[in-house]
């Protein structure tokens, strides 16, 4: 362990919580608000860029009928209510990166590492993962992979990578309409190819990508597929293959991003020793406690007989666990249950 | 008993179940599939944003025809393209669908 001007100079810093939340979709966020009640600390890793879990990823415009005391409520909305809820207990966000390792500490304490090297420190992990972490589907092409980071990216962090670059973007969804639309005025040139005739996303999108594709600011190629990658070290080339026609064409490329969404895997948790049933996490119903103790899983990533992976169950689990893991951290002390109406909420 | 239909389902192992599915429940084939017990990931819960609820279609029972919420997804998780693909969470059980046979696409054990 670096200490003093050496970490300072490394940069070497780390995160110190109570409760460390694996996931920041509606579970882990109500998990803040439950242990902000009985002054627990929490801090939120999640895979995505933002926080909400599938609400936010895969369906923020639906909306929810079986919220208690909201008739129906959008997912979009539930999440940004739950992120004010949680508020005044100041939560941290690690996000847009994934809980790698674990390991236990000379304290008993956990130390999680990411894949991006961030470290963290709690007492108590919980894991409440939802389906897993979100990642991006790759279509087959051969040597897709050789290309990743050499010109190949499937989520776009930093836009400004693009400038003055030639990129061609696969997809017919939201991102890839709306990533073509902003990247056409970064970007040296921007090619969007698709599969099909029609797009699915938002209708002005739609729109706007046909009128840059009128005014040949951007390179619209329907019916078509990326069907190989060439390059030495980096991507220089793209083989495009046109249905229709069934011929292919090499187009330059610097940057081939293809945009087919996300899907859920369990990811790393796999090997942390926990027990599993197929993909879930099973826990004790008494606390939600898995068969590591000081880990728990809450949500719909754990399992237990009788399971409903329903939001409003994800929310009693983490209720009950916040009070378990308080008992873990300070042993000696009584918890009293209290009413908001009684004692309000008092802010960090 | 009349409102029951039969379906037979090829898990990934291609082992053939017949399940037994009720037509008045308001269910489509993939929570008939999850409510006998058989593997499908089925991760979305139903909303035709996954995949992982793909089967393919073996029998020629006429089906509803996809809407653009299926076609996009099975498009986009590059499915569409293997010949009688559907998503079992976008088919609502019918007395139409007796005898329906359906195999479990990869993607439902992924």
């Amino acid at each position: 362990m670096f200490s003093g001007k050496f970490a300072a100079f490394l940069n070497y810093h780390v995160i110190e919580t109570d409760l460390l939340i694996i996931g920041a979709g509606p579970c882990g966020l109500f998990t803040v608000f439950e242990a902000g009640l009985i002054k627990l600390r929490c801090h939120l890793i999640d895979a995505l860029a933002e926080p909400g879990g599938q609400l936010t990823e895969i369906y923020p415009k639906k909306p929810i009928y079986d919220i208690p005391g909201f008739p129906d409520v959008l997912a979009g909305d539930l999440v940004k209510n739950l992120i004010k809820q949680a508020e005044p207990f100041k939560p941290g966000f690690t996000l847009g990166e994934r809980a790698e390792s674990i390991e236990k500490m000379e304290n008993g304490h956990w130390k999680l590492v990411t894949n991006k090297g961030t470290v963290h420190t709690a007492p108590i992990i919980v894991i409440a993962g939802g389906l897993g972490c979100f990642e991006p589907r790759k279509p087959e092409i051969s040597q897709l992979e050789r290309f990743e980071d050499q010109g190949v990216d499937y989520i776009i962090k930093d836009p400004e990578k693009f400038r003055g670059k030639h990129v061609v973007i696969a997809g017919g969804g939201d991102s890839a309409l709306d990533w073509t639309i902003f990247l056409a005025d970064v970007a040296q040139s921007v090619t969007l190819i698709h599969r099909r005739t029609s797009f699915r996303g938002h209708l002005d999108s739609v729109q706007k990508v046909m009128d840059l594709s009128k005014s040949r600011k951007i390179k619209l190629l329907l019916n078509s597929e990326v069907t190989a990658l060439h390059g030495d070290l980096k991507l220089e080339q793209v083989e495009i293959t046109n249905f229709e026609t069934n011929e292919n064409s090499l187009q330059m490329a610097d940057n081939f991003i293809p945009l087919f969404g996300l899907s859920p895997k369990l990811g790393p948790i796999k090997s942390w020793g926990l027990n599993l049933n197929k993909e879930s996490i099973p826990v004790d119903t008494f606390d939600y406690g898995t068969n590591i103790p000081g880990i728990y899983a809450v949500g719909d990533i754990n399992d237990y007989p009788g399971k409903l992976r329903l939001i409003l169950c994800g929310f009693h689990e983490a209720t009950l666990m916040v009070q378990s893991a308080f008992k873990r951290i300070y042993p000696d002390k009584n918890l009293v249950l209290k009413y908001t109406t009684v004692s309000g909420v008092k802010a960090f | 008993m009349d409102e029951v239909i039969q379906v037979k389902v090829t898990d990934l192992d291609g082992v053939m179940h017949t399940i037994d599915a009720p037509t008045d429940m308001g269910l489509n084939l993939m929570e008939a599939i999850r409510a006998n017990e058989l593997p499908i990931k089925a991760t979305c819960g139903g909303m035709a944003l996954c995949a992982t609820c793909h089967v393919l279609v073996h029998s020629n029972h006429p089906l509803p025809p996809m809407s653009e919420d299926e076609e996009a997804m099975l498009e986009q998780a590059f499915l569409l393209d293997i010949p009688h693909s559907r998503l079992s969470c976008q088919l609502h059980l019918t007395q139409a669908m007796n005898g329906l046979e359906v195999e479990l696409g990869e993607s439902t054990g992924a």
